[in-house]
């Protein structure tokens, strides 16, 4: 079952990947690029239960502050054109 | 009992994974970037929040489910600050929020480059 | 120093350290203590241990207050998921302030959160007194108007709304 869960993860991230290559703007881009790190999220959690390693469940909470700040950063950048130097 | 927490893991299991393909199948479809940020919202709420359910189901009473519950805590506090810079990001570089149908193929390739705001 | 919000904070940080290493060593357990009581000291001197940064005074009301919350998102999510699911795409996307009437920062942090993480609808602007939202449908900006989330988030901070 955690196969079939994976497989419908993996077919969601094939999907938004659609949509990050398309555009048309730089936002629907960074918004399918987040929401591909959520899944990816699920993905390494679901893989921790398929190979039967608990650690991976580190990586995939490492993995959700990571994401997180990666979208903040991008967002601020095409926000002000620059991520917070002197001008 | 196993059995039965087994039965509702599963179904937590595929619900959850369903809503995640449907939150990409929304991203593909919907017409305009801000009709798309509520189909991403699906898969940050609702998709991680019954995979992780029923992932902690199968887990049981250990360090794992903790953990589990951790990232969702943290999706769940993390996916709106996201989304709400998004659309405030969007909102401020010219994109109409009351446009009801925008084409998603070659046209609007002026806001496809960073506005430059002083 | 030594203020009820600064023994919860180190709880609540040396908690997450021994949860999360599982580990149950001298050395880490106290190497621990040693980091959560570093991060409480200069987090006091930056000044950020206080209501908006740490507010445990809103515990048990949030307590009552996410579960209704989760079920709600529950329900949006059916709904955004019939939208895409349905061959037709029958969105009507439309954008419109709502009033929000919370008196504390951490009140409208919570309620424009709210409103981010149910599907269908998204926060665009936040002011003190009202929040633009974008929603995919008209019946869900017709639901916040209705003013059900806005009276939690009030009940939940402790205001009569």
């Amino acid at each position: 079952m955690m196969l079939l869960a994976s497989l419908l993860v993996v077919l969601g991230m094939a999907l938004t990947l659609i949509r990050a290559v398309r555009g048309p703007t730089v936002y629907d881009r960074i918004l399918a690029v987040n929401v591909y790190g959520t899944m990816t999220v699920m993905l390494i959690a679901l893989l921790g239960f398929l190979a039967g390693r608990p650690d991976f469940m580190d990586l995939s909470l490492v993995y959700a502050l990571l994401n997180f700040v990666g979208t903040l950063a991008a967002l601020k950048f095409f926000k002000h054109g620059h991520l917070g130097e002197d001008r | 009992m196993s059995l039965l927490v087994d039965i509702a893991s599963w179904l937590l299991l595929t619900a959850g994974g369903c809503l995640m393909a449907a939150s990409g199948l929304g991203l593909v479809r919907l017409p305009n970037l801000f009709a798309r940020i509520h189909a991403g919202g699906l898969a940050d709420t609702g998709g991680a929040a019954l995979l992780i359910l029923g992932m902690a189901l199968q887990a049981g009473w250990t360090l794992i489910t903790v953990k589990l519950i951790l990232v969702g805590i943290f999706l769940f506090f993390t996916a709106p600050t996201a989304s709400h810079a998004l659309a405030h990001a969007a909102l401020l570089g010219g994109i109409d929020p009351d446009a009801t149908a925008e084409g998603d193929e070659d046209e609007e390739d002026t806001s496809a480059s960073p506005p430059r705001r002083s | 120093m030594f203020s009820p919000r600064t023994i919860s904070l180190f709880a609540v940080l040396y908690g997450t350290w021994l949860l999360l290493s599982g580990i149950w060593e001298p050395f880490l357990m106290i190497s621990g203590a040693v980091a959560s009581l570093l991060v409480v000291i200069i987090a006091h001197r930056m000044d950020v241990v206080d209501g908006e940064g740490h507010p445990i005074d809103l515990t048990w009301r949030a307590i009552l207050y996410y579960p209704w919350l989760f079920w709600q998102i529950m329900l949006s999510n059916l709904q955004v998921l019939r939208i895409v699911l349905h061959p037709r795409l029958p969105i009507s996307p439309v954008a419109g302030w709502v009033p929000a009437g919370q008196s504390s920062s951490v009140g409208l942090v919570t309620f424009a959160n709210s409103i981010t993480l149910t599907p269908g609808t998204v926060a665009l602007t936040v002011l003190e007194d009202r929040i633009h939202v974008h929603a995919l449908t008209q019946g869900g900006l017709d639901d916040l108007r209705a003013g059900e989330m806005n009276r939690r988030v009030c009940q939940m901070e402790g205001n009569r709304p």
